[in-house]
């Protein structure tokens, strides 16, 4: 018994190193910049703390670029989320029942994970570039090419689709996870549910929407939770296609802006612990809930 | 876990049976779903076609109109000039990615076996709070790592980045070892601690060399994630040029105002994206194993 207990003890040690890095460079770190948030350091040179209150917060929403930036998160979000859920769907419904050739067509949805979004930044800003008609590029090109001429935009530089458009790439690099995701839990399904179903003389159809469809519900949430925080952190994606250009602009670029650019560290913090915010109201619930059902297993 | 569910996404169903009874609205079916396919595929390959035929057409070969055209000769000279930009960055990233990969999986293996099979008190609360440290956004501790970094002597060397990627990875090392250790049965680990195994003995005869897999899933997680980081590099290393890595150097070449050098600017793109391509080429299902991991239910 005493044994058992110097081991569980030992346990605790060898994992110690961890939990203290986490603690000092998680949490320790966030209170700290909840405190940059809450303080004058508006500018480099202003080395004292100080206090200020929420003013950098109320300030926030009377900051007409950070409205913006605001706003264009979400409207990529909804966007991002719909268009990525749809394709990764829609892949992994054509492939769940197996077909000729799967591997490849797999291997080539799932490719855009494993590349950097600066890299991807230099060809997607051609795909999606403004040039129309006789100096037509990439989409437009495309378009002119199918005759579908008046479909021809702006893409990324529009003034009011702009973030609809930055979507695009976005959907191209994880809509592979989202077909994994979902692969993964149709293939979960034992195939002797829908045999019965089918004995019953239900058609595909009703099989897909009453019996298969519902038992992937936590997918679907996993799903929506895993796209809704990469949505929230979008970064490196925005900056690789279209640097800190204001049409695009989303809270993390903004925040980048604000603290290296003007050196406004107090405003830049404030801006990181609304986006952590965001993020957690989603999160949270999602792990009291991962934890729950784990326990009930 | 992670490995099983990644398991169930590789292993494609049995489809010898569904030809047998294949009639005219079965074929019709088959035909449109090879439809749907041969259009998402490419989608999905459009934009490396468009990188890999334009980084053969020279450094000024290239323009907008002609993008999505074959090159009519191949021409390698903007292989070489990409090469000599990148060359150093590409190196410094590859010597620090390597050093953070390998001491985050040793961190998450130890992290994951403990929690797996020895829990403390507290345990699952130290876990969940790890798990909420995966989903932060970075923002919200990058102004006093910073400052962090610079009171410890560390600013201006890549020995920040190595500290960001091994401290940020916890997280998900420990989740992808914790997942992996919990499919190994409990029996085995009290069989051998009847015998008076202790638990480090424990780990080092049973369970490192049942980890072989799941070390080669992590590296190759934190390898891929680190090499195509552009936050911690960009606010971490401040943009200086004697600490750029490959994605910074990268961003600086093709950036607004260099953005007339298509061929180059293509050629380099690609490069960068070689390693981690690579290792997606030949170790593409340990990588969908790290990906699934992230999704937290086994």
């Amino acid at each position: 018994m005493q044994k058992r207990l110097k081991s569980r003890l030992g346990g605790f040690f060898f994992v110690l190193p961890s939990i203290i890095a986490v603690a000092i460079f998680v949490y320790g770190m966030i209170a700290y910049t909840l405190r940059i948030s809450l303080s004058n350091r508006t500018s480099a040179y202003i080395t004292n703390l100080g206090w200020a209150g929420i003013k950098n917060y109320t300030g926030l929403f009377h900051d007409t670029d950070f409205m913006h930036s605001f706003g264009n998160l979400l409207k990529f979000t909804i966007v991002f989320i719909l268009g990525a859920l749809l394709t990764g769907l829609i892949m992994s419904l054509l492939l769940e029942k197996g077909i000729k050739g799967e591997g490849l067509f797999r291997s080539f949805y799932l490719y855009p994970l494993a590349i950097s979004f600066i890299a991807m930044g230099t060809v997607w800003r051609w795909l999606m570039s403004p040039n129309k008609d006789k100096e037509a590029s990439g989409f437009n090109l495309i378009l002119k090419t199918v005759h579908l001429d008046f479909l021809q935009n702006d893409w990324f530089t529009s003034s009011t689709g702009s973030m609809y458009a930055m979507a695009l790439p976005a959907v191209w690099q994880v809509s592979g996870y989202v077909m994994a995701l979902f692969l993964a839990g149709f293939r979960g399904i034992p195939d002797e549910m829908r045999e019965a179903a089918r004995v019953d003389g239900a058609t595909e159809f009703q099989i897909y929407r009453q019996i298969l469809f519902p038992q992937l519900s936590p997918t679907f949430l996993t799903v929506l939770i895993i796209l809704g925080h990469i949505s929230m952190k979008v970064f490196d994606l925005i900056v690789g296609i279209s640097g800190k250009s204001y049409v695009t602009k989303v809270l993390s670029v903004y925040m980048w802006q604000v603290t290296f650019d003007a050196t406004n560290f107090a405003k830049g913090s404030a801006i990181a612990i609304f986006l952590l915010l965001l993020i957690a109201i989603v999160v949270i619930p999602y792990l009291r809930y991962v934890n729950k059902s784990e326990e009930m297993k | 876990m992670s490995s099983s569910i990644a398991d169930r996404v590789i292993t494609s169903k049995d489809i010898s049976r569904n030809r047998r009874k294949l009639g005219f609205k079965g074929t019709a079916w088959l035909i449109a779903r090879y439809i749907g396919l041969i259009f998402l595929f490419g989608f999905a390959v459009l934009p490396i076609y468009v990188m890999v035929i334009n980084s053969f057409k020279g450094i000024t070969g290239v323009n907008q109109m002609n993008a999505f055209n074959i090159p009519t000769k191949l021409n390698f000279e903007a292989w070489p000039a990409a090469w000599a930009v990148l060359q150093v960055p590409m190196l410094r990233t590859l010597v620090f990615v390597l050093q953070s990969s390998i001491i985050s999986a040793i961190l998450g293996s130890i992290n994951g076996y403990v929690i797996a099979k020895w829990r403390f008190k507290g345990s699952k609360l130290v876990f969940t709070l790890f798990l909420f440290g995966m989903f932060i956004p970075y923002q919200a501790i990058m102004i006093p790592l910073v400052q962090f970094n610079n009171r410890m002597g560390l600013g201006g060397s890549i020995y920040t980045l190595v500290l960001a990627h091994v401290v940020y990875g916890i997280p998900i090392c420990t989740l992808i070892f914790r997942n992996y250790y919990a499919a190994i049965p409990d029996e085995i680990i009290e069989a051998a601690r009847v015998d008076g195994a202790s638990m480090v003995y424990i780990y080092r005869t049973i369970i490192l060399p049942l980890s072989i897999p799941c070390f080669v899933v992590v590296l190759i997680w934190q390898f891929t994630s680190a090499w195509n980081d552009f936050l911690f590099a960009i606010f971490l290393t401040g943009g200086a040029p004697n600490l750029a890595v490959a994605t910074t150097a990268l961003n600086f070449l093709t950036g607004s105002g260099n953005q007339i050098y298509y061929g180059t600017n293509m050629t380099a793109s690609l490069i960068v994206s070689i390693p981690t391509l690579l290792v997606y080429m030949f170790l593409g299902r340990y990588f969908l194993r790290g990906l699934l991991s992230g999704s937290l239910k086994g």
